[in-house]
């Protein structure tokens, strides 16, 4: 068993007996329910609204060489440098060269989980700059030195205590358990950064290829002011992106939004579409724009799996997951967590060390129900097991599978086994879950419902 | 090769598979084209998205229903001549010390009303200068209806800062400004800048919020606490 699966267990059963983590999440989740069934609910028909978003996020992706290069054409047509990775670390490198050719002191950071993907900070931070987050959220977990718990709630872990003691030991600022006051320690500790920070790095949210435009979806106001005060401005994104026209924000974005908070819109949906253009009085001077590819090619090479980049990363299918709720973010230990962390890290980095996500899953389907772009989510954690099997079978699983086949291929031999199958269940329970239990990974944690003391065919037969 | 060229060449071989259309899967044995789906036909996001009155009066007052709930202030004036009173019965409440705001007929009024020091943000500006300032005021393109929001551009509201900073923003608007839905907001900026967009647009929709913290809400995290809209 690999260590990433050793950890992941380790890591599921301390937190899913945690009561603490239980009732934040439970509570946390549970307001979010109740607001997002009463925006869903205020749509006129919410359902076609969802095939309407994924029928255009298809037609994005089956086209997206095609968008890609209209997206940039406009970019580059207002003054917007457009640079291209292949790899994270291409990416990061693109950064770091900005980065020491600026010679920046100060990185200032809006929320992007494609920067978490890249471990773009790591990367600037030994390179020696100093970087950043902005996002309340990310600010705090980023000041206790771990990755975001979930991708829309970065600290839906940490109780308000919690993140007094940490400003307490990290700002030294008075203990106190009023958000509003902790809001505003950080508020006054993060403005000093805007004003001074020579480079804001922020993600996309939408790319828009009609205008050459990204759109950013925020609360706090973060983003903007990332995107309005420093120099020099970059934006990370995955080249999945892309949306044709700009008009197609007017579906995704109030969906995106009930989706992912249960608000009807967020705060600030901001558009940038280049650096400061003559007769403007503020913003960069230079505008850069950072395509990133990461593998996302490898999964839009497979079409029955293409639609996971549909993904506007609402966190929607994280709040319903049943495993997510109780194993919580961090075990997951990838970037995205959740059920489309599952299907889309396997592809991301690799299938065999990560196909055990697809495992945790109790194929309930709430994802594909909740998906505001109709991802198939549990099926492709099927696919993703199916294709982790074919790929690299196991030898107990699929000797196990050739002698049930065996067994049912014979009807004589599936008589004779139903029969000793209930002779030997009650010796079973003698060793069920032990060390000597053949079946121990199976039955440590589950019931195997009692064999009928007499089968149907039995039954059949012995009828008057 | 370039990198772009690479990257590009790989979308290429990769769309050489089909994918099947929202709402089949791959198992069904084909891709079905566009023309197939079962569900609504392709239209515009409107006959989906939340309702909106048709009337002036129903979209106002579904405006303000909105900026009540995002904790926003709406105000309806009845007159043009209301601004000026309006405004230094916001001052005094406020306290407000300096104003930072744009050329244009009703930013131009609002500030003479005021006869406070104020910042202008229409040329290159200090932008410690405009931290300082006690509120931001600003025209707008347009407000919409269906979600409570202002529609600004670097062009209509006096570049990017000017509305985020401060930490009260105040919108001028115009009755004629209002529009029913968001798609209504999408159709507005192509017609009034299709030939050259600005380079910074933001649907606003409600002042300032987080909820970081066990997700209480927060008003005023990094921009403004207060987010005050009048109308004449």
């Amino acid at each position: 068993m690999s260590t990433l699966v050793q950890r992941f267990k380790a890591q599921a059963e301390i937190v899913t007996r945690d009561l603490r983590h239980r009732r934040l999440i439970q509570t946390a989740l549970g307001n979010y329910e109740i607001q997002r069934d009463k925006r869903k609910a205020a749509f006129i028909d919410w359902q076609s609204a969802r095939q309407l978003a994924a029928e255009t996020k298809w037609d994005a992706l089956n086209h997206l060489d095609a968008h890609l290069e209209q997206f940039v054409r406009r970019l580059e047509a207002r003054g917007t440098k457009v640079h291209w990775a292949s790899t994270g670390e291409q990416a990061c490198e693109i950064i770091l060269g900005l980065a020491r050719e600026k010679k920046a002191r100060s990185i200032i950071k809006s929320k992007s989980m494609t920067s978490e993907e890249i471990h773009l900070n790591d990367a600037l931070e030994h390179a020696g700059f100093e970087v950043v987050e902005s996002d309340l959220g990310e600010y705090i977990v980023q000041l206790r030195k771990e990755p975001p718990y979930h991708i829309v709630f970065p600290a839906m872990h940490l109780t308000r205590d919690e993140i007094s003691d940490l400003f307490t030991r990290e700002l030294g600022s008075a203990p106190t358990s009023n958000p509003e006051e902790l809001t505003m320690i950080a508020r006054r500790a993060l403005r000093q950064k805007y004003l001074t920070a020579d480079i804001g790095i922020t993600g996309a949210n939408f790319a828009i290829a009609e205008t050459g435009m990204i759109s950013i979806t925020e609360n706090e106001g973060n983003a903007r002011l990332t995107a309005a005060l420093p120099k020099v401005v970059i934006s990370l994104l995955g080249i999945e992106k892309v949306l044709p026209r700009l008009a197609d924000l007017a579906l995704f974005l109030p969906m995106l939004a009930v989706s992912g908070t249960g608000q009807p819109l967020t705060c600030y949906n901001s558009f940038y579409g280049g650096p400061r253009q003559p007769g403007e009085s503020d913003g960069p001077e230079e505008y850069h724009v950072i395509l990133l590819d990461n593998h996302r090619t490898r999964l839009l090479a497979d079409g029955e799996q293409r639609d996971a980049l549909h993904c506007i990363r609402c966190g929607a299918c994280l709040n319903v997951c049943p495993i997510y709720r109780n194993v919580g973010g961090h075990t997951y230990a990838a970037t995205y967590s959740g059920p489309i962390g599952s299907v889309i890290t396997p592809h991301l980095r690799g299938l065999q060390d990560w196909k055990h996500l697809s495992q945790s899953s109790s194929l309930c389907g709430a994802c594909t129900e909740t998906c505001p772009v109709k991802i198939d989510l549990h099926h492709h954690l099927l696919q993703n097991r199916r294709n982790a099997a074919r790929q690299k079978p196991g030898f107990l699983e699929q000797t196990g599978f050739r002698a049930f086949a065996f067994v049912m291929n014979h009807p004589a031999l599936f008589r004779a086994v139903a029969v000793v199958g209930r002779w030997l269940q009650p010796l079973h329970a003698l060793v069920k879950g032990g060390r000597l239990d053949p079946l121990r990974p199976w039955t440590k944690t589950r019931e195997a419902p009692v064999l009928a003391p007499q089968s149907f065919r039995e039954y059949w037969r012995s009828r008057p | 090769m370039s990198e772009r060229d690479q990257i590009l060449a790989r979308v290429r071989e990769a769309l050489r598979a089909p994918a099947p259309f929202p709402g089949h899967h791959a198992s069904d044995g084909h891709a079905p084209a566009a023309a197939n789906s079962v569900h609504p036909p392709r239209g515009g996001a409107r006959q989906w998205l939340p309702q909106v009155g048709p009337s002036f009066d129903e979209q106002i007052e579904l405006f303000a229903a909105n900026a009540l709930e995002l904790k926003a202030e709406f105000l309806l004036l009845d007159s043009p001549a209301e601004l000026a009173p309006r405004l230094t019965r916001l001052r005094e409440a406020h306290g407000w010390k300096r104003v930072a705001s744009h050329d244009g007929p009703l930013t131009d009024l609002a500030v003479t009303a005021l006869g406070l020091p104020t910042l202008l943000t229409d040329r290159p500006y200090d932008v410690n200068e405009l931290e300082r300032c006690d509120v931001g005021i600003t025209e707008c393109d347009a407000l919409v209806a269906q979600t409570g929001s202002v529609l600004v551009t670097n062009r209509s509201a006096g570049g990017r800062a000017l509305s985020v900073l401060p930490p009260h923003h105040v919108v001028l608007a115009k009755r004629d400004q209002l529009l029913p839905d968001l798609p209504g907001a999408f159709e507005l900026l192509q017609t009034r800048y299709a030939a050259a967009y600005p380079s910074f647009i933001s649907l606003i929709t409600g002042p300032s919020r987080t909820g970081d913290i066990e997700r209480i809400l927060v008003l005023g995290a990094h921009g403004p606490k207060k987010l005050t809209i009048l109308c004449l």
